[in-house]
């Protein structure tokens, strides 16, 4: 078992953050890998990226959007609750290296969970960075301070113009690639459609762009294949071989349509437990 | 009873459910025998002096001395020389291929039908457990060396418990969330139920084998890093890699690997969804690829998970199928269909991205290839559409390259199973050993557990000398 030992709520609910015992994983966890989990016994196994870990107090802590019955259940958890399985670190960590010029680290909603550790990679490798963060709505924004000390220059947007630039965050990535040529190296993360466009407002300025993937998955080991996406042609298992990839060579199309295979049964699912928990 | 009687009683059947009533649930499929069945079956054993079917057990179970036991009615005593042998008696009694082992070699089956020892191996290792009868063996004094074992398939299992018995300190590291390796989360609860993996794996635990769950070797923890603080580290691992067929379309939704399939239904109960909350696909008209025992567990599975046709889709003949013979029988049966001499050459979806159909190709059977089976041919002209909203692929499985990866000095062969020596297990790793399908390839529970038996005598040694 392992233990819950402190909660956030951030985002008016939509989005929790978990601090939990896992000190096997906190020793070994690098920027971009993630754990699986199950809450309870009955429980599915679902990825979550580790935001960050403290490896004194042996804990690691995850960041979700409430989306369905998994992260729903999670998110009724309270610290001196326990989860069945912690397992990790998992997937390859980010490649940091300093780079000669900006990296630009995009993230949309809760993907900037995700961001964050890697962001915080780049920085701490020396790099210049600058931060472009993404919401709905100016109350969904989430990890904004953090970010902001990670970052060199952290750009804001809403979508309904709450907060920050009025836009997404691809109209400020444009903007900043048109005017500085010398961007080495982008990063966008973010649901599926978001990291889509980014790949698209990239590749006219022939920048590097990596994105990092979020299918389905079940052992996350390389065992079941569950998490096979296309990549330049040739099928990857993105707990193995990612879950970062060159965001040019995604067959996004694909996977948004992979992550819809369920869609009939999580909503089946997630209504039964709002009925026992209503 | 004279010998001449005891070769009238005819090979005894073992009860089952009736294959229209168990298409639709997850029970195990046979009952096994009773006391009176047993003991009929049991006197058809001669007795023999030098007993072929020892010769045909990769881990010469004494056979006749069991049977024996059972004649006489003591059956506790049937399942302890069972043991002296063979740990997983029960799980071996389920999914051993005594035709090809055992069985076959029995005098008996020279005239009429051999002895079934499977069933009677079976029926003397539930006796045991379902009597508690099952007992903690003595075990010799601690010697203070400490041995970690990856993974928890029978291969571990085996040497985990050997290894305690001779006084070792015992820890197995799983990757996934329960212990028992391929028992667990491949062959179905109709085949071989999960109660009783968890049976064994709960007597280990009761000699003092510690199972540490959740533990990824060469993620969470390396190898060099189990060496700093254990004597010995033996890697059952398994050959876990799922093979596709890379065609087109093999990435739509409702195509899985047979491993991802199998996993979600019995690791995961996706069966008893929403109960449990992993879902699996229920489709209608399921096709599997390929034709060994996985093959037909998949099939048997997408029947059961109430698909009203499902066809298992092979490029050679019948005589070429790989699976064992009840398996098939049973798959027929409970109604699976078979696509012989047909192979897929693309898989069709829809706007969803769902599977719909199959493109394939009708085969006929050429000159005989490397492996001494007639090498399919494709008839060109012949493709046709099959009709599918879920396709399993089951074409058999690789190494996981995890451990090699952070285990650069472990040296493996050209197709990236661990090198071992057959005899001992030892890799090119000092301390380091491994047994199992991560050495030979899928292969059977039993040589696993072979494996696992060699290894610890192996380890035993080392520990003892260093
Ligand atoms: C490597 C990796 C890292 C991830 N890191 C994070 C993270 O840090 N924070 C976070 O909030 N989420 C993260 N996710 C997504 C997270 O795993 C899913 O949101 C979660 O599995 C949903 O489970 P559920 O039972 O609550 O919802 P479900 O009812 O299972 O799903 C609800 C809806 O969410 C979508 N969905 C289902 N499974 C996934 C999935 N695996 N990924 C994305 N969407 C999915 C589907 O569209 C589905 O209709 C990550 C996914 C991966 C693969
Ligand atoms: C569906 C199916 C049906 C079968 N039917 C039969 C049958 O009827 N009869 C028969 O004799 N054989 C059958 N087999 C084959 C048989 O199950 C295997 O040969 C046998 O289980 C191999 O045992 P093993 O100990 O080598 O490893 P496995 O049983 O494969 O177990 C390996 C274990 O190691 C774990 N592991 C892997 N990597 C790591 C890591 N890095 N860190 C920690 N743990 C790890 C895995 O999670 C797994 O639990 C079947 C196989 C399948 C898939
Ligand atoms: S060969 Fe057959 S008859 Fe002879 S001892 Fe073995 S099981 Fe009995
Ligand atoms: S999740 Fe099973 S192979 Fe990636």
């Amino acid at each position: 078992m392992y233990k819950i030992v402190d909660k956030k709520v951030m985002a008016e609910g939509t989005v929790c953050q978990l601090e939990v015992e896992a000190a096997r994983v906190a020793r070994k966890a690098k920027p971009g890998q993630f754990i699986v989990l199950r809450v309870d016994e009955k429980g599915e196994r679902i990825p979550l990226t580790m935001a960050k870990q403290d490896l004194e107090k042996g804990t690691i802590t995850i960041i979700f959007q409430v989306v369905g019955k998994t992260t729903a259940h999670l998110g009724t958890l309270e610290p001196g609750d326990s989860l069945a399985d912690v397992i990790g670190p998992l997937g390859m960590p980010t490649h940091i290296k300093k780079y000669d010029g900006p990296v630009i680290c995009v993230g949309g909603g809760t993907g900037v969970a995700v961001l964050y550790p890697i962001t915080r990679g780049y920085k701490e490798a020396g790099n210049e960075v600058i931060g472009i963060i993404g919401a709905r709505t100016k109350d969904l924004l989430i990890l904004e301070e953090e970010m902001k000390g990670v970052t060199d220059d952290l750009r804001v947007t809403t979508d309904d113009g709450s907060y920050g630039h009025h836009g997404f965050v691809t109209d400020v990535l444009k903007q900043i690639l048109e005017e500085r040529k010398d961007v080495k190296m982008v990063v966008g993360i973010g649901p599926v459609p978001m990291m889509k466009f980014v790949c698209k407002t990239t590749e006219p300025f022939n920048v590097p762009t990596t994105v990092s993937l979020n299918p389905i998955m079940v052992d996350a080991t390389g065992m079941c294949g569950a998490c096979r996406v296309t990549v330049g042609g040739k099928t990857r298992f993105v707990c193995v071989d990612g879950p970062e990839f060159d965001g040019h060579q995604v067959d996004f199309d694909e996977l948004t349509k992979r992550l819809r295979m369920y869609v009939e049964e999580e909503k089946k699912s997630y209504e039964l437990f709002k009925q026992k928990h209503a | 009873m004279a010998e001449k009687g005891k070769q009238k009683i005819p090979r005894q059947a073992m009860p089952e459910q009736d294959p229209k009533v168990r298409a639709h649930n997850f029970d195990e499929v046979p009952y096994g025998y009773d006391e009176k069945l047993a003991q009929l079956e049991a006197q058809r054993c001669m007795q023999c002096k030098k007993p072929q079917c020892v010769k045909g057990c990769p881990v010469e179970v004494e056979i006749p001395q069991f049977i024996k036991f059972i004649v006489e009615g003591d059956f506790a005593a049937a399942a302890r020389q069972l043991k002296n042998k063979n740990s997983l008696p029960a799980v071996c009694g389920r999914v051993c291929p005594q035709e090809n082992q055992c069985e076959s070699t029995c005098i008996l089956g020279k005239k009429a039908e051999p002895v079934a020892i499977g069933r009677l191996e079976r029926f003397a290792a539930d006796y045991e457990r379902n009597h508690n009868l099952v007992t903690i063996p003595e075990m010799a004094p601690a010697t203070g060396k400490r041995v970690a074992v990856v993974g928890s398939g029978p291969a571990s299992l085996t040497l985990a418990g050997d290894l305690i018995k001779k006084g070792h300190e015992v820890i197995i590291y799983e990757a996934l969330h329960k212990p028992g390796g391929v028992l667990v989360y491949g062959i179905p609860e109709f085949r071989l139920p999960k109660a009783i993996v968890a049976a064994e794996v709960d007597y280990l635990q009761k000699m003092g084998v510690k199972i540490e769950t959740d533990v990824v070797v060469g993620k969470t923890v390396t190898i060099d890093e189990l060496l700093e603080d254990h004597d010995a580290v033996f890697l059952g691992v398994g050959a876990g890699l799922p093979l596709f067929l890379n065609l087109p379309g093999e990435n739509l939704c409702g195509i899985y690997s047979a491993n991802e399939y199998l996993t979600r239904s019995n690791l995961m109960k996706a069966y008893k969804f929403p109960e449990y909350d992993t879902p699996i696909a229920l489709g209608k008209n399921v096709a599997v690829i390929g034709a060994g025992n996985v093959a037909m567990d998949s099939a048997r599975t997408a029947l059961r998970l109430g698909a009203e046709t499902v066809k298992i889709v092979y490029r050679r003949s019948r005589a070429e199928m790989p699976a064992r013979a009840e398996e098939v029988h049973h798959a027929e049966e409970e109604g699976v269909q078979f696509e012989l001499l047909t192979n897929p050459v693309r898989f069709i979806g829809n706007e969803d991205g769902w599977v719909t159909g199959m493109e394939c190709i009708r085969m006929e059977l050429g000159e005989p290839d490397e492996s001494g089976r007639r090498r399919p041919i494709p008839i060109e002209g012949s493709n046709f559409t099959l009709d599918c909203d879920t396709v399993i692929v089951a074409l058999g499985t690789r190494a996981n390259p995890l451990i090699p990866n952070t285990t650069p000095d472990l040296k493996l062969n050209r197709r990236g199973y661990i090198e071992a020596d057959p005899e001992t297990g030892k890799t090119s790793k000092e301390g380091v050993y491994a047994g199992g399908d991560i050495v030979t390839g899928s292969a059977t529970v039993i040589l696993a557990m072979g494996a696992g038996r060699k290894a610890a005598n192996a380890i035993h040694e080392y520990l003892m000398s260093k």
